[in-house]
């Protein structure tokens, strides 16, 4: 199978194998018109299988919570049909709304406006803790 | 402009200042009676503690200020229907500082993001309650003269109460000190506390018998063991008399040792204690008052 290159805008490479989708929601790409190609289980010398997505003309994507999701997660940048920067991805010092806090006694269960915030509490073990009740994400 | 959210908020050199003010209070209150005179505490108990709200108004009363407020016993119906970010923004309107306490995690800093006035929590579902982190500091303080060189014994339940975890985090800050926690393996200390201590090297020794280290201790700080943290009847009914201090267990315990629980008890105590010269759990109530004016003052910036 042939997916065409993209001329402008992201590849997001080297996902585990079957976590491409779950990349497509926290992402949020469901809320955007972009084109985006997702390409499932492809041979890879590192991973053995891995997903990619191509995203196409990209607006306004945060991609800090990919840093969160998985640090073997890579991110190239596309201008013209090549590529020109590759983003290292880092831990982010916050997410929100991408974990729910687990605590049914968190302040967000029952004040629903509220942001689910969670900050970076320990990086050395990727802890993440609620901003409210410091529970672990 | 502060807010008081977690006893850890406070620098060591703040707490300092507060316990210090909080002396003065305690040794010449008249002194401060007109201190807040014209300042407004809003009081906001959406659960009930009359304890600790009447503590924090009668500390407002006797600076000269004056109260508004409710608690969940008389108004349950106004206070559910609208939330606390709108709830705040309203009050901050009212008042000049607020005491807030809430059945939810994180209710404080929810309030605290809305507000324009300083709060101060007053209990946010079993998350942090810094008041009685500093009242207990006030007592220890007020009896010990210092912060330092101190064994402190921690006894029950060790797992739960983050207000227990408050006071050993503050406690660990000073020099010197030493901690032994007394606890079944169900209820003991969390690895992230023991990782705090072990990182700042402070020692600690943990144990499952009380009379085996009660001779060693300062101070002995009893918790409540509350029932619904407990799968089951059973389960509670072993644990829960375990650890119940009488006059056996005491008699091998320094005679200037200092006996202290947040109140109310279940029955960690027994009554026949309560005469007993170390106990000092109802003095350390009364510090509450003394530390909450002293913290008004503070957070009012009249001191
Ligand atoms: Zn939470």
């Amino acid at each position: 199978m042939q997916v065409d290159s993209i001329k402008d805008g992201l590849v997001i490479d080297h996902v585990a194998a079957g976590k491409s989708m779950d990349i497509y929601h926290y992402l949020k790409l469901d809320d955007m018109d972009c084109v985006v190609a997702i390409i499932k289980n492809v041979r890879s010398q590192k991973l053995g299988r891995k997903d990619v997505l191509k995203i196409e003309d990209p607006v306004d994507i945060d991609l800090d919570v990919l840093g969160y999701i998985d640090p073997n997660i890579t991110v190239n940048i596309v201008r013209n049909g090549v590529i020109v920067d590759k983003k290292k991805l880092s831990l982010p010092n916050e997410i929100t709304n991408v974990v729910k806090c687990k605590n049914p006694r968190c302040v967000t269960s029952s004040e629903n406006y509220l942001p689910q915030l969670f900050t970076l509490a320990d990086a050395e073990t990727r802890t993440y803790r609620c901003r409210y009740c410091e529970q672990k994400a | 402009m502060r807010h008081i959210l977690d006893p850890l908020d406070l620098s060591v050199a703040e707490t300092d200042e507060i316990i210090a003010l909080g002396e003065s209070v305690m040794s010449d209150g008249g002194k401060y009676s007109r201190a807040l005179s014209g300042k407004i505490l809003a009081t906001l108990f959406y659960e009930p503690s009359t304890r600790t709200r009447l503590s924090f108004e009668s500390a407002m009363l006797s600076m000269g200020g004056g109260v508004i407020g409710f608690s969940s016993e008389e108004s349950s119906s106004v206070v559910k229907g609208e939330n606390i970010a709108d709830t705040i923004r309203t009050v901050s309107h009212y008042a000049d500082i607020c005491a807030i306490r809430h059945p939810k995690e994180g209710s404080a800093l929810v309030a605290a993001q809305n507000a324009s006035i300083p709060i101060i929590n007053a209990g946010d579902g079993g998350h942090q309650h810094p008041t009685q982190t500093l009242t207990d500091f006030l007592a220890i303080h007020s009896i010990k003269g210092r912060f330092d060189n101190l064994t402190i014994g921690l006894c029950g339940d060790l797992t739960f109460g983050r207000t227990v975890h408050s006071l050993v985090r503050s406690i660990a800050r000073y020099p010197n000190n030493r901690f032994i926690f007394v606890a079944p393996n169900e209820l003991r200390i969390p690895g992230y506390i023991r990782q705090i201590l072990i990182k700042n090297g402070v020692p600690f020794s943990e144990t499952s018998t009380l009379e085996a280290v009660i001779g060693e201790m300062d101070i002995l700080y009893m918790t409540r063991v509350q029932k619904e943290r407990f799968f089951n009847e059973e389960e509670y009914l072993r644990l829960k008399d375990i650890y119940i201090l009488d006059k056996r267990k005491l008699s091998g315990a320094n005679s200037d040792l200092v006996i202290m629980h947040p109140l109310p008890r279940v029955n960690e105590i027994a009554r026949e204690v309560d005469d007993d010269p170390r106990a000092r759990y109802f003095y350390q109530a009364q510090c509450g008052k003394f530390m909450r004016m002293a913290l008004m003052m503070k957070l009012l910036e009249v001191m």
